[in-house]
């Protein structure tokens, strides 16, 4: 070679002309060589030995992945992991709560005899600690129990399973059949399902992945959907049954999260990410032996500490706003009685009411913690509680108290499922898009659908005289 | 982790990193001597290796997906401090999805001192397509077959010469999951990199006028980006058409891929195991 240099262009004129003395599909024979080499290669460093090859993972997918029984089998998996955590967390977040609120009382009655001033007093212990008291009595329990379930059935290597089941639903809307991956992730959070897409090509199938995304309830969701369904839906039925049908709810719920994650993504893909589905190879990776100190690192440490620390860092600054306007008067009423009266008749409007709408609003940057942001909201504007933290004490607040119904839970529920992401994964969406056009979409359209489906809900519940 | 108890060795030592002077560094990566990559098919429990080398507790998980970025940790093996960078687990190398974009331009323009390809030692035929493709880009590269256990279960018996033999790099067999055979790994990157163990990539030469192809093109973008690291694959990438490499090579953005290497997605990665958790 000489001392010549080239631009790109030269180079690329180069490279079209010498393509030209190539053969067509001459990159075809060398992938096809390249295969055939590997295969030989691997013949020939491989030994089977003759034994009787007794493969049992495949037994067991052919079950759980058959057209038949795999979807039942899903929903009762589903069902089991609920509700053992539904039993074992009503009766941990009361006894959380009884200390905890203890711990509150003895407080408050300690800074009151060192004579400290009723605002600071106040302040500390009926706004921040009361705030974080509630976070931690409804949400650690059913994360203490779902999350090792939960990380016990990734690391066996059930989700590949699910989403192999799912994903010729998610053809049939258009969509990528990965998209059935990054769903299942997006019920551990919905940041890292957003992340996930990543492993779609397609840019049209990935956009309405990480749009849809946040149809499916993140674990921190859940706890929020185990309460209302425990104190609310199961408390009209016989206590006998109490956590199966809180249980049932919940998939339920599920479920419905599901079916908007499908028509959103249907809908999307016929109007504004217009296109065909791509088809891919789906690979069920072999079952694993889980290790059991790894599922207790992830999701104690790595789940349920994360989640539970990022709900407490929002709930303090959200105890302590609602005081304050709890706090400031205004004639004979306060601030925080005044801002969700005003938001009375919109709330009413979609079966909710103001109080929850202020709980949202204040609780935008974790919005997992509206439920406890709302009870403190209502026992600020002068709601006392008896036994807060038990079901029996969260059913007179809401009920007795505060006018809920069936329809207020149920609404909730699902003004829960469908509002907008949270913070971070707005943030995340931003960042994988690069768009600050498709992270208000996303937005957008969730908000928009929570708004039209409770608002739809309770005019027919009204219509129908349910309530 | 200043100083480290070494007492002599017992039968059990085998399995404690102690032993084979193995300093798991976690996330200090600052100082380092050698970059390794980390490269895959999914599920051949390459997050796993990485765990055992680095100390650090990335979340393994099951199935493709799990990692689409690439995460960094490091090591010390006798006294030399590596950065090991953990890619997403691909099939190849060639599709347009972003996962294997990562993977393949960090073995392309991050130069690392090595590549090891994690295989599955009961799916060795379907990972070996991924080990010749990285050998196409690279002839640092070492082969570590894990899950050697779980072939034993199986019945199958996995002969790492003559793989070895054939693909004319090292073939290390593993198990990462209980330490078996890391110790042999690290030695064999070592020595790899210290030029000790010389590889001769396999290369599927395809027919006489692409040979001649290449090796007229390739000069040229040698001459035209001198220093470029791989410039015979990024021939062979164009007289196959590739627009991507087509675009990068006339917006000029080949050096900065390859300066992008060295930073950018690693500070993502780091973020999201803070705040998505994956």
């Amino acid at each position: 070679m000489t001392e010549q240099t080239f631009t790109p262009n030269d180079i690329l004129t180069k490279a079209e002309a010498l393509r030209g003395t190539l053969s067509t599909g001459f990159r075809d024979e060398i992938v096809k060589s390249l295969y055939s080499e590997a295969e030989a290669i691997a013949k020939r460093a491989v030994k089977t030995a003759l034994t009787k090859k007794y493969d049992i993972d495949q037994k067991i997918d052919r079950l759980v992945t058959s057209p038949i029984v795999g979807l039942p089998i899903m929903l009762i998996l589903l069902t089991i992991i609920i509700w053992l955590t539904v039993s074992g967390a009503n009766v941990a977040s009361a006894a959380i709560a009884n200390v905890l609120f203890g711990i509150g009382d003895w407080g408050r009655a300690l800074f009151e005899q060192i004579g400290m001033p009723w605002w600071i007093t106040g302040f500390i212990w009926d706004g921040v600690y009361l705030g974080l008291a509630w976070v931690i009595s409804v949400m650690l329990p059913p994360m203490a129990i779902f999350f090792p379930a939960f990380t016990f059935m990734e690391d066996l290597g059930y989700l590949p399973r699910v989403a192999f089941n799912l994903d010729w639903m998610f053809k049939k809307t258009g969509a990528h059949g990965k998209q059935s991956l990054t769903m299942a992730m997006g019920f551990g959070c919905n940041a890292a399902g957003v992340i996930a897409t990543r492993i779609i090509d397609s840019p049209r199938e990935r956009l309405i992945a990480i749009l849809t995304n946040n149809f499916v309830p993140c674990n921190g969701r859940f706890p929020t959907l185990i309460m209302l369904a425990t104190v609310f839906v199961a408390a009209a039925f016989p206590p006998a049954l109490t956590s199966f049908i809180a249980a049932g709810t919940v998939v339920g719920v599920v479920l419905i999260g599901v079916g908007f994650t499908f028509l959103a993504s249907w809908v999307l893909s016929k109007t504004i990410l217009k296109g065909e589905a791509s088809a891919f190879t789906l690979e069920l990776p072999p079952y694993r032996r889980p290790n059991f100190s790894r599922i207790l690192y992830t999701s104690i440490i790595d789940r349920t500490i994360f989640v539970l620390w990022r709900a407490m860092q929002t709930a303090a600054p959200a105890g302590a706003i609602i005081w304050i306007l709890a706090n400031i008067h205004t004639g004979d009423s306060n601030l925080a009685r005044a801002v969700s009266d005003w938001l009375n008749p919109f709330g009413l409007l979609l079966g909710l009411d103001g109080v929850i709408l202020l709980a949202y609003i204040i609780a935008i940057p974790a919005n997992e913690i509206v439920v406890p942001t709302m009870m403190m909201v209502y026992i600020g504007t002068g709601m006392m509680v008896n036994g807060p933290g038990t079901s029996a004490g969260i059913f007179d607040l809401l009920v007795n108290g505060n006018g809920w119904t069936m329809l207020t839970a149920v609404n909730l529920m699902l003004f829960a499922l469908l509002h907008n992401p949270c913070a971070t994964t707005i943030m995340t969406i931003y960042k994988e898009t690069k768009s600050l056009k498709w992270a208000t979409v996303s937005v957008v359209m969730t908000l928009g659908t929570a708004f039209l489906v409770t608002f739809a809900t309770a005019s027919l519940a009204r219509l129908l005289g349910w309530v | 982790m200043s100083t480290k108890q070494t007492t002599p060795p017992t039968e059990h030592c085998e399995e404690c990193p102690a032993f084979y002077n193995l300093e798991q560094m976690g996330f200090k990566v600052g100082n380092f001597d050698r970059v390794v990559a980390l490269a895959g098919n999914p599920n051949t429990g390459k997050s796993t290796v990485f765990n055992a080398l680095t100390g650090l507790k990335q979340h393994t998980g099951n199935w493709p997906g799990k990692t689409v970025t690439r995460a960094e940790g490091g090591y010390q093996f006798n006294g030399v401090r590596y950065k090991l960078v953990d890619l997403p687990g691909t099939y190849s190398l060639l599709s347009a999805s972003q996962d294997e974009e990562v993977a393949r331009d960090f073995i392309l323009f991050g130069q690392p001192d090595c590549t090891v390809v994690v295989t599955d030692a009961t799916a060795l035929e379907r990972n070996l397509n991924l080990v010749m493709q990285v050998m196409e880009i690279t002839d640092r590269v070492v082969v570590a077959i894990n899950l050697m256990d779980e072939a034993k279960r199986k019945g199958l018996e996995v002969d790492a010469r003559s793989l070895s033999r054939d693909l004319g790099i090292p073939a290390v067999p593993i198990t990462a999951r209980t330490g078996e055979g890391i110790h042999t790994l690290l030695a064999t990157i070592a020595d790899l990199i210290n030029g000790d163990i010389v590889t001769k990539p396999l290369r599927v030469g395809g027919t006489p006028e692409f040979q001649r192809a290449v090796n007229e093109l390739a000069p040229m973008i040698e001459a035209m980006a001198p220093g470029i690291p791989n410039a015979r694959w990024l021939a062979i990438r164009l007289l196959d058409g590739d627009s991507k490499v087509q675009q990068a090579l006339v917006a000029g953005d080949l050096a900065q891929l390859v300066q992008r290497q060295s930073q950018a997605d690693v500070q993502f990665s780091k973020k999201m195991s803070v705040e998505g958790r994956q």
